[in-house]
């Protein structure tokens, strides 16, 4: 047998099973991460201390372990869930520990005189957050987060063990039928390619947009 | 819930899960060690005059970054038996850990050397220094102090990485846990024993990492903060 159009189909709806994995993976951990960034910066020690927990925790187990205690975790619950519930939950804790930090980063680096400005303006503390500092980090919180989702579409891949059908479980599958390893992964890796490299080009883009404004705002000041 | 919880069964193979962190062990230094000595290589040949070998090393870095390291090892692994090469699946998890890890350190590295003021070579050309002092004293060593975290919590990403190398049964760390499970049918306890180990790991690679820098960079400035 020979590397055909099914086979190639096969593929491709694997990679379009990858960024289905990737969409719900950053919509759930951008949504959790969010409020693990909002807790990283609470004015409350405890919630400060249990969100760093949290992320050590996660950062520190890798994600391949993570998808076995989901999917295996969610079994002992009484669940028998398809495999993209397993793992879409673990991508988006494994998301949100790592997104968390990234915006995290991003609200501490608006300039704290702002915040003190929004302060003397007499604005409620959910005021200034959504009016003057959430609006500012989202600019400097953007190139990062787009590098992320590179993260994110790669990482998908390790869904395979849980036996979910995505781009890299499909070509493990075509190659078991053909053993044609090198055609096979080299097509899994550029379909890869295409669907990462847009990102990380955008990502750089925006960088470089993000450096140079502020360069020409104060020239012109 | 009818499930009851036994952590004895899978503890009872503790020799077993030390052997595996001892193999995720060296896994990781062996890497991280080939992989800083590639990256830096890379780095300096982005930035050559030759356009080829700039060229050559922005598409290894690239094509490495932009794909998942599953399908990396499986392209080491499968892809040189099907040429002919039988390599022990530790070996194939070495290199392809090596190839990957390598991208990530030349980009890190590469920021690094930018980051070097064009006069601080100006005036070590003045001094008279050769090429290699040039890169070593000027260069290099400045370059990695300021990015210095950014490479460790890459070796730490990269020690963790590491569980990966199970899908081709290399005896690490997850591999070992994969047996364990399946001998003891406790598979969620297994994997949360396995998540500890992990932990542990991480939290002394970076004590060990924050020790060496302070060895190691002795100006004592905070690290990562320009000169």
């Amino acid at each position: 047998m020979v590397f055909n159009a099914n086979h190639l189909q096969f593929l491709l709806q694997g990679a379009g099973w990858t960024l289905l994995l990737s969409l719900i993976a950053f919509a759930g951990g951008g949504l959790v991460g969010f409020v693990v960034a909002l807790c990283r910066i609470s004015p409350i020690k405890a919630v400060r201390w249990a969100s760093l927990g949290y992320v050590q925790l996660v950062q520190g187990t890798p994600l391949l372990i993570l998808m076995f205690l989901a999917y295996f975790g969610l079994s002992i619950l009484g669940f028998t869930l398809p495999a993209i519930v397993a793992a879409g939950i673990s991508m988006t804790i494994y998301v949100s520990a790592y997104i968390g930090e990234i915006w995290r980063g991003c609200i501490q680096a608006v300039p704290r005189t702002q915040w003190e400005a929004a302060e003397c303006l007499a604005l409620s503390k959910v005021q200034r957050m959504a009016l003057v500092v959430l609006p500012q980090a989202l600019r400097i919180a953007t190139p990062p987060t787009v590098g992320f989702m590179v993260q994110i579409v790669k990482n998908t891949s390790l869904a395979s063990v849980v036996g979910f059908i995505e781009l890299a479980r499909a070509g493990q599958v075509v190659n078991n039928s053909l053993f044609e390893p090198f055609l096979v992964y080299m097509l899994v890796a550029g379909l890869y390619f295409c669907l990462c490299f847009p990102l990380s080009w955008w990502s750089r883009r925006l960088e470089r947009r993000l450096v140079v404004a502020p360069r020409l705002e104060a020239a012109a000041a | 819930m009818t499930y009851q919880f036994d952590f004895s069964a899978v503890l009872a193979q503790w020799p077993l899960f030390l052997h595996g962190a001892w193999l995720t062990i060296k896994l990781s230094i062996v890497a991280t060690l080939l992989g800083l000595l590639i990256g830096t290589l890379c780095a300096i040949g982005r930035g050559s005059r030759n356009a080829l070998i700039a060229r050559a090393c922005a598409t290894y870095v690239e094509a490495i970054r932009n794909t998942p390291l599953l399908v990396q090892i499986f392209l080491v692994y499968f892809g040189l038996a099907s040429i002919g090469l039988k390599v022990p699946a530790f070996v194939a998890a070495i290199l392809a850990m090596v190839i990957n890890v390598g991208a990530y350190t030349t980009e890190i590295m590469r920021a690094g050397i930018e980051s070097i003021h064009r006069s601080q070579i100006e005036a070590a050309e003045c001094l008279a220094l050769s090429r290699a002092q040039v890169y070593w004293h000027v260069i290099l060593r400045p370059a990695m102090e300021r990015v210095y975290p950014a490479l460790t919590s890459q070796f730490v990403l990269l020690m963790l990485a590491t569980s990966i190398t199970s899908q081709i049964s290399a005896e690490e760390l997850t591999a070992i846990a994969n047996r364990v499970q399946s001998d003891t049918f406790r598979a969620f306890e297994t994997y949360a024993v396995v998540a500890v180990f992990y932990l542990l790991l991480s939290l002394v690679m970076r004590g060990f990492f924050w020790a060496a820098g302070q060895a190691l960079f002795t100006r004592r400035r905070k690290l990562g903060t320009p000169l």
